[in-house]
C-alpha cells in the first residue's frame, strides 16, 4: 500500500496544477457542450502567436484569447472545423498548425526520420551480415585441415628447412 | 576500399549540411514571420471608429473598401504598445508629408478612451482609424504585435508587412522603392 501512495500524491498534485492552469475563461465557454467540445479541439491544435510553444488553448495571451473567441463564433455560425482552421491558416501560415500537415514543403519532416533509421538499421544488418560471413569462412577452412597428402609435404618441406640448419 | 570510405563520408557530410542549416535557424528570430498575406487582397473586415473623433457620414471606422482606391499604408497600434511610441514621430512626420494615407488599427485597448487619450497627448497622424477591442482586425491582417506597418496597393493588395517601428531608414530603403514601383504600374 505504500509504495502506491508516492506516486498517487505525484500525479494528484500534477492534474490539480494542470486544471489550475486552464486559459479558458468561463466567459468564454459555449453553451452547447458538443460545440464546446469542438471548439477546444479546434484551440488545442492551434499555436498562440505570442507565445510560439503553446497552444491558443493553453496560453493566457490576449491574442490567444481574441483567437479562442473567433473560433467559437465561427462555430456557432455553422462553420466546420476545417474551414475554421483554413481561415486562421489563411492569415497566420501552416505555422499556427502545432502537427505541421502532409505536404510537400513537409515530406522531409514526416519521412526523414524513418528512411535515416531504415538506412541505419540496413548498414548495421549489412555490416554484421559481412562480419558474420567472414567468420564462418575463416571456421571453415579450420574444420577442413589438410588431405593427407598435403600433410606430408608439409612434413617433407619442415624436415628439409630443418635439415639444412647449420 | 571506396564503398569503406562512402559509409564513414556520407553520414559526416549529412550532419554537416544538417549542422549549417539548424546554425542558420537559430540566429533567426522566430516571432518575425514571413507574412503569407503579401500579394493577397485585403480580408473583408470593418471596424467601428474611435470615440471623440470626427467621422462625418461615416458608420465605420475602417473597412475593406478604404483601401482599394489609392496607395495606403496600415498601422497597427495601441496606447499599451511601447514600441508604437517610438515610431510615433515618424508617422506624425510621415502624414504632414501627405504622400499617402496612413490608416491606423487601434488594436486592444484597456478601454475605449485609451486609444483617443493617447492620439491626444502624442498626435494623431492617421487618415482613418478603426477601433479593433477583440482583434478582428488584426487578425484578418495576420498581426501577431505591435507595431505592424502594412502597404497595400490601388486595388486593396497587400504589398508589403514590416514589423516594428518604421523609421526614416527603413521607408527610404524598403517603403519608398516599393511605393514608386506600384506607382508605375
Amino acid at each position: 500500500m505504500k509504495h502506491i501512495i508516492f506516486p498517487l500524491t505525484f500525479v494528484l498534485f500534477f492534474t490539480s496544477y494542470l486544471s489550475v492552469g486552464l486559459a479558458v475563461e468561463p466567459e468564454e465557454i459555449l453553451d452547447d457542450p458538443v460545440l464546446e467540445e469542438r471548439a477546444r479541439e479546434i484551440s488545442a491544435e492551434l499555436r498562440c502567436l505570442v507565445c510560439q510553444n503553446q497552444s491558443i488553448d493553453d496560453s493566457d495571451a490576449q491574442l490567444a484569447k481574441d483567437l479562442r473567441v473567433l473560433v467559437r463564433d465561427r462555430l456557432t455560425k455553422g462553420e466546420s472545423d476545417d474551414e475554421i482552421m483554413s481561415y486562421i491558416v489563411s492569415r497566420y501560415g501552416e505555422f499556427v498548425l502545432l502537427k505541421p500537415p502532409f505536404n510537400a514543403s513537409t515530406y522531409v519532416l514526416w519521412i526523414g526520420p524513418p528512411v535515416f533509421a531504415a538506412i541505419g538499421l540496413l548498414v548495421l544488418f549489412m555490416t554484421f551480415r559481412r562480419n558474420a560471413i567472414a567468420h564462418a569462412s575463416s571456421n571453415n577452412k579450420q574444420e577442413a585441415g589438410l588431405s593427407e597428402a598435403e600433410q606430408k609435404t608439409l612434413v617433407s618441406l619442415l624436415d628439409d628447412t630443418g635439415s639444412k640448419k647449420p | 576500399m571506396g564503398l569503406r570510405r562512402t559509409v564513414f563520408l556520407v553520414p559526416c557530410i549529412i550532419f554537416g549540411v544538417l549542422a549549417a542549416y539548424f546554425a542558420i535557424g537559430l540566429t533567426k528570430n522566430p516571432h518575425e514571420l514571413p507574412s503569407v498575406l503579401i500579394d493577397q487582397p485585403v480580408d473583408d473586415f470593418r471596424l467601428v471608429p474611435i470615440q471623440g473623433r470626427p467621422n462625418p457620414d461615416r458608420e465605420w471606422g475602417l473597412q475593406t473598401r478604404d483601401f482599394k482606391k489609392e496607395i495606403t499604408l496600415l498601422n497597427v497600434f495601441g496606447s499599451w504598445c511601447v514600441a508604437c511610441r517610438i515610431e510615433h514621430p515618424f508617422l506624425m512626420q510621415l502624414s504632414a508629408r501627405g504622400d499617402i494615407p496612413v490608416h491606423g488599427i487601434d488594436w486592444r485597448e484597456p478601454d475605449r478612451a485609451s486609444g483617443p487619450a493617447w492620439l491626444k497627448r502624442y498626435g494623431d497622424p492617421y487618415t482613418l482609424i478603426g477601433d479593433d477591442p477583440d482583434s478582428r482586425g488584426a487578425i484578418a491582417f495576420g498581426v501577431t504585435g505591435a507595431p505592424e506597418t502594412f502597404l497595400i496597393d490601388q486595388n486593396g493588395v497587400i504589398r508589403y508587412k514590416h514589423i516594428g517601428p518604421l523609421n526614416e531608414d527603413v521607408w527610404d530603403n524598403v517603403f519608398r522603392p516599393l511605393i514608386q514601383k506600384l506607382e508605375n504600374q
